[in-house]
Formats: structure tokens, sequence, C-alpha cells
């Protein structure tokens, strides 16, 4: 059962809408109940990092994350806010992250005054490490909606592609069952719909 | 490689899609699902939709999770949105970034508040400007029916610093004109900014997108372009291709 988890953090819905699109279910839920059950966990967000923690906090879904994600190895899915609260803090907020990744988010800064802070828009990724997330997309140019003003900086153990927008930064990251991506694959048609049968499929 | 923005606007009212000029005179253009279904095929970069009515009537969330429940680009939504409450029932729905006139205007704190819990990235200040008589700017509310106290500049550099994470600037006076759009005004506002500025107004061809860009646009968007065909301001939907736009250098 793939569990999209509702913590409030708006964009549930687009989410559960491509996934019927290219032919799975899913259950939109922050009930941890459901959790227990989950074979497959999407972890979705538009919005301010402590916020999304407090969120989680208050609807007593760290517990049961940490332990589906990090003990049971469930594949999880984090994406632009989910994927930055994988991370152990960020320039953001003051709340400590999930702490799955070791790494911290910053703010994007860029010299160049034609580069406008947040990065909205659609970006090309340049996979730069195999990854099942990216299987069959690897001859093409993948272009993703992307909507953040902070970022991670690239690492080489975990990093499977960049972007560049003023400076050169993680647009995914993969950790043993844990993967992470800054864009949006669910704003991304075709490119998106890709990349979420690739997390269904191959994970 | 970065991609400059190419976004449709579509103004919705009574669960009909119109277009105007000069943000008067609106003549129905089509069934708001059926044209959302048409721009997400042609893949459009994002989608801007404006219901010109709902700071009189409220926002009509029934409907709207309807239009866009199979659209799978980034879609704004304006009109009539004025507390957190509202903002996140837009999000729940799908949509991806709110747009803000009149409700942030009035209260400015409102997009503070907004940017504390949903980030600036999801929140547009819709900027509508139009030249008085004296040929200086004045800053519309409530879809361009009333004029406030503010200048362009300074209320959008308010906007930027409570946390307005993109503008969208209009210019009233060459909405549906097919002028092309006010680079001088995009040129000055944008200069003053940190933030992406979204120009909006008068488009004609993508030519304009290339101009707009120059002057300092960070995305570039327009509504009779993408719906009339001109002279005869017929209804046909229509959405460059990156063919199109790589042969200008956009």
């Amino acid at each position: 059962m793939l569990i999209i988890i509702d913590y409030q953090m708006g964009n549930v819905n687009s989410i559960y809408n491509m996934i019927k699109k290219i032919g799975y279910t899913s259950i939109i839920s922050n009930n941890p109940k459901d959790l227990e059950k989950a074979t497959k966990i999407i972890i979705p967000g538009v919005g301010a990092f402590d916020k999304g923690i407090e969120n989680m906090e208050k609807l007593k879904l760290i517990e049961i994350l940490n332990q589906r994600v990090i003990s049971d190895k469930i594949p999880t899915l984090g994406i632009c806010l989910g994927m930055q609260l994988m991370a152990q803090s960020s320039e953001e907020g003051t709340k400590n992250g999930l702490g799955w990744v070791k790494t911290k988010v910053e703010k994007i800064i860029a010299n160049d005054p034609s580069i406008k802070i947040p990065h909205i828009g659609w970006n090309t990724i340049k996979i730069i490490k195999n990854s099942k997330l990216y299987k069959g997309m690897e001859n093409q140019e993948n272009r993703f909606y992307f909507a953040h003003s902070y970022i991670i900086r690239p690492q080489d153990d975990i990093t499977i592609s960049t972007t560049t927008y003023g400076i050169e930064f993680v647009s995914s990251f993969e950790k043993d069952n844990i993967v992470g991506v800054q864009f949006h694959p669910e704003k991304s048609h075709k490119f998106g719909m890709q990349l979420l049968k690739n997390f269904i499929e191959n994970y | 490689m970065y991609k400059t923005r190419v976004i449709p606007v579509l103004l919705l009212k009574k669960r009909g899609l119109y277009k105007g000029i000069k943000f008067r005179d609106h003549k129905y253009v089509g069934d708001p699902i059926n044209t959302v279904r048409i721009f997400n095929e042609k893949e459009v970069d994002e989608l801007i939709i404006l219901d010109i009515e709902a700071h009189k009537v409220g926002i009509d969330f029934e409907y709207l999770k309807e239009v866009v429940s199979e659209a799978f680009i980034p879609i704004g939504y304006g009109g009539g949105i004025k507390s957190v409450e509202d903002a996140k029932k837009l999000f729940s729905i799908g949509i991806e970034k709110i747009i803000l006139n009149t409700y942030a205007t009035l209260n400015p704190e409102l997009i503070k508040n907004l940017s504390e819990v949903f980030g600036s990235q999801s929140i547009i200040f819709s900027l509508d400007v139009k030249k008085n008589l004296l040929g200086k700017y004045s800053v519309y509310i409530k879809a361009g029916k009333e004029k406030t106290k503010y200048d362009p500049i300074d209320i959008a550099t308010k906007m930027e610093k409570l946390g307005a994470g993109e503008i969208l600037l209009n210019d009233i006076d060459r909405d549906g004109t097919f002028k092309g759009y006010n680079l001088e005004l995009i040129k000055q506002i944008s200069s003053k900014l940190s933030i992406p500025l979204i120009a909006c107004g008068g488009a004609k061809e993508i030519l304009d997108f290339k101009k707009a860009k120059q002057a300092g646009a960070h995305a570039c968007a327009a509504g009779s372009m993408f719906v009339f065909h001109m002279p005869h301001r017929a209804v046909i939907i229509s959405y460059p291709s990156e063919k199109e736009l790589k042969q200008i250098e956009y």
C-alpha cells in the first residue's frame, strides 16, 4: 500500500491524481495506523521547514516514520519540503529535521542579480549517478518544475542528480531506501509521471 | 538549463472563462475544465487562473478542485483569498501557488502570515497598475475597479519584504490590446526586486516574450494571445512550441 502522507503542508491531491493517471492506487493519510501497513511512502510538502516538522510532531508521525523508514527500510520518496525535512537541519528554521540523511539545507545564495530567488520554474537535471529512479530516462533531457528558496549542496555519497540555478545543488538524492527530489514530479507532466512510475515499480 | 516560463492566464467568472480588454468588456471564451485540459495536453510551463468575481462572491473551491484535478502542471490561482485557511484549502486541492491582490493590499500582513506557513515560493502578489492622466502609475484592486494610494514600486518592494515570492505585473491599459508589454515598467520594477517578476498585459507574439525577458521579466504571461485568433478575436486555444521559442532564442 502506497501512502501519501498528509501532514497538512499542501499538495497531496496532485500526487494522488498523477499516481492514479499512471495506473496505480494510493492512500492519502496522516494516521499512524495506516503507516504501519505501508509498503511505500511519499512525503510531499510545500512550505516552511519548522512548520512541517511541527505538524509531523502534532500528528504523532515522527516515531512511526522513523520505524517504518529507518528500521523497516520501506521505500520512501520525499518531494520538495518533504525531501528537505529528511536532512538534519535547515537555515530556514530552528527545528531539527528528521535526520535520515546527514546533510543540512541552506539558502540559495547567488551573486548574479539576474538570479532571482525563489527558484521558480522549469529546469533540467544532470544525472550523475545511476539510479532506479531514472531508469529509461538516462538518455533524454529531463525537465522538472521547481519552486524553492533552499537547497542541499552536492554530496558525493548521496547525490544522484544536480541542477544549476546560480549555484549547483542537489535536485535528487538516494540513500538506501530513501529518495528525495527537490522538484515537483506531480507538476512536471510526462517527466513527473515517468519518475513516479519508476519509484512505484523499481523500489 | 533554466527555462523562462510562458504562462497562459485564464479569467474565471461563474464557472465560465472570459477575456476582456483593459480589465473590462469580458467576452465568454469557453469551458474552464475543457480549456485547462487543452493547456495541460500542450504541456504549458504553468497556468494562472484568476477568478475576477471571487472578491465579491467568495472562492468556488468545489469547482476549482474539478478544474485542476486532471492537470499535471503548476497552477496558480487568484481571487478572493483572505486567510491562511483559504490558502490551505487551495493547496490541498492541488493549486501550486496562490495569487493575492485585493486582500493583501488592504491587509499586507496577510502576505507575511501566508509566507510563514507556506513559504515564499507559493505566494504571488498581483500588481495591477494603470497610468493616470498625469502619466503617473497607480495601483488598483478589486479586479481593476478600485484605485489605491500606493505607488507600484513601493508596494512591490513592500510585498517582497513581507514574503511574496513573485510579483505578477499587470498593465491594465495594455490588457487584451495586443500592443506588446510595457517594457519600461517591467524594467523599472524588476530592477528593484530580488524575486521573480511575471510580466502580463499586451502580448501579441512570441517576440514580445523575448523583449520582456530582456527588460527583466522572469516569466511572461498572456491571456488574449493564447485564446484569441486575430483580427476577429475568434476563440482558438494556442501555445508556442519549444521549437518556436528556441528559434527566437527566448
